[in-house]
């Protein structure tokens, strides 16, 4: 570390997972158009993420959704400060490549656009820029960041509005961690078999407590209750996807969600956040939707 | 009770008891900060209300978005009696975001954007560019020792300008100042919160109980 005082190194672990270090405690808001990043920027988001349609849309579409056309990233790019995101195809390595050059933030290896590869996930150590991926347990958290992600999304079941799904994948995941820690040595070998992750991970949670990164809350948050539970639940940040722009007054509800991350403990200040926001988006409940049509299965 | 002069040595920084630091805990990571401080034997205090400012001895501002942390201060009343502290002599450090908060001109920032100020310098927001150009490197920085610092930049700001009142700690190869400190003020466009280095934290502790004698 000391042998050269000048060479910079660009895209390590650190640096990667720094990146989400820094937006914890925040809102990160899914966008369609340079005037949604521009609502999202001005109501507090600490990035925003680019993708062509909104999980909600996706869903009641139907079809291949994919990668946004780069010109409307460089539109976004252009019309924020703030982080920028995009999605990424499960395995669409190239997708992957073409949002690096792009000069976006942050890739969203993301369950929510239709997977390009039904067996593996992106390589993600061969990237310079760092990888968001979405878990439903801890198993799955960690084979994530065996390949390379930076950081990780619960997944939760994107445009429904309904926060079951998500509280469900934040509490499996952060009771998983809790198990491990209680667990002797010989025990953490057959946890890594349980788990099919890798047993250095595994023992690396088991002493520390926590995900060597930082763990955002997705899927299903409308409401700044639903986000500030999130946080109480042990999440690092929320994503908030077809919740803010499906709902009737977007500007008021993504500041509205923003302060509540920020006091998520905080019950009147949470109320008083919640008052007079307009309709929050319609929903559809999970347990309406049948199993071949969530999402959160996509990914393994 | 120990009592720090400037130039102790880290290895015997000690923080009286009584005295509180606080972190303000908006947004970020603030729980790194904390982490530190604690390791550095001080009381710790989250800040979130304007009534919280007045528990405390000084404050660490964290890394994050400056522009999410800007709004939530003024929203929730803090701003203004963060600056009326901070004019009174009130011992802060700020790494990256909390840089940018305790500048007195901040370039490229958002529409509307504030800082609190305090710091005769002119901050450039995201001046390396996209996260694929953040980078760690060592740096020389004669004020904590011979060992280098190993510095963290992540989509950093950068000192554009140092004036008269203020002091360059740290400098790039190419120049560019990363670290400067005026008076009871400390800014760094890196983060040493989250690599263990800690003398940033003690050098500023220092400065924290000489102001509180």
């Amino acid at each position: 570390m000391t042998e050269s005082t000048s060479a910079e190194q660009f895209g390590s672990s650190r640096v990667k997972r720094g990146l989400a270090e820094m937006l914890k405690g925040g809102v990160i808001m899914d966008v369609v158009t340079a005037a949604q990043a521009r609502i999202a920027e001005d109501a507090g988001a600490v990035a925003v993420m680019a993708l062509e349609r909104v999980p909600a849309d996706i869903r009641s579409q139907g079809g291949v959704a994919r990668m946004s056309d780069p010109d409307l990233i460089d539109s976004i790019i252009a019309e924020v400060n703030i982080p920028v995101m995009a999605k990424a195809r499960i395995g669409h390595f190239v997708e992957a490549q073409i949002l690096e050059v792009l000069g976006v933030d942050y890739i969203d290896e993301s369950e929510v656009l239709s997977p390009a590869d039904y067996t593996n996930h992106i390589d993600k150590w061969n990237f310079t820029i760092p990888f968001v991926c979405g878990a439903t347990n801890l198993g799955e958290a960690l084979r994530r960041i065996n390949e390379g992600a930076a950081m990780i999304r619960s997944k939760g079941e994107a445009g429904t509005g309904d926060v079951s799904e998500a509280t469900k994948h934040i509490r499996t995941i952060n009771g998983e961690i809790k198990r491990l820690t209680s667990m002797s040595r010989d025990e953490l070998y057959v946890a890594a078999k349980e788990l099919q992750a890798p047993y250095e991970l595994v023992a690396e949670i088991a002493s520390t407590g926590k995900l060597p990164v930082v763990l955002f809350t997705a899927g299903g948050v409308a409401t700044p209750a639903d986000a500030a539970m999130m946080m109480q639940l042990g999440a690092d940040g929320v994503f908030v996807g077809s919740g803010i722009f499906k709902s009737g007054n977007p500007e008021q509800r993504a500041a509205a969600i923003v302060k509540a991350v920020t006091f998520y403990d905080d019950a009147k200040v949470i109320a008083d956040v919640s008052r007079g926001l307009g309709e929050a988006m319609v929903g559809i409940n999970v347990s309406d939707i049948a199993e071949p049509h969530r999402l959160a299965t996509r990914g393994w | 009770m120990t009592i720090l002069s400037v130039g102790t040595r880290p290895a015997d920084t000690a923080v009286p008891h009584g005295l509180r630091v606080g972190v303000l805990a908006l947004q970020g990571d603030f729980r790194e900060h904390a982490h530190v401080l604690r390791e550095l034997g001080a009381s710790v205090e989250l800040v979130r209300r304007p009534e919280e400012l007045d528990r405390i001895d000084g404050l660490v501002i964290p890394g994050g978005e400056s522009s999410v942390m800007d709004k939530l201060a003024r929203t929730f009343g803090l701003a203004e009696p963060l600056r009326a502290a901070i004019t009174a002599g009130l011992p802060v450090y700020g790494t990256c975001a909390g840089l940018i908060m305790l500048a007195d001109t901040i370039l490229d920032g958002m529409n509307g954007q504030q800082s609190l100020g305090g710091l005769d310098i002119a901050v450039r927001r995201n001046a390396f560019g996209s996260q694929t150009a953040s980078f760690e490197t060592d740096l020389e920085i004669p004020a904590l020792g011979e060992k280098p610092v190993h510095a963290v930049f992540i989509r950093a700001p950068v000192v554009e300008t140092v004036g008269a009142k203020a002091t360059a700690l740290a400098t790039l190869d190419d120049g560019r100042c990363v670290a400067v400190e005026q008076g009871n003020l400390l800014g760094t466009s890196f983060h040493p919160e989250i690599t263990g280095e800690y003398r940033f934290h003690q050098y500023f502790l220092q400065k924290l109980v000489a102001a509180a004698r």
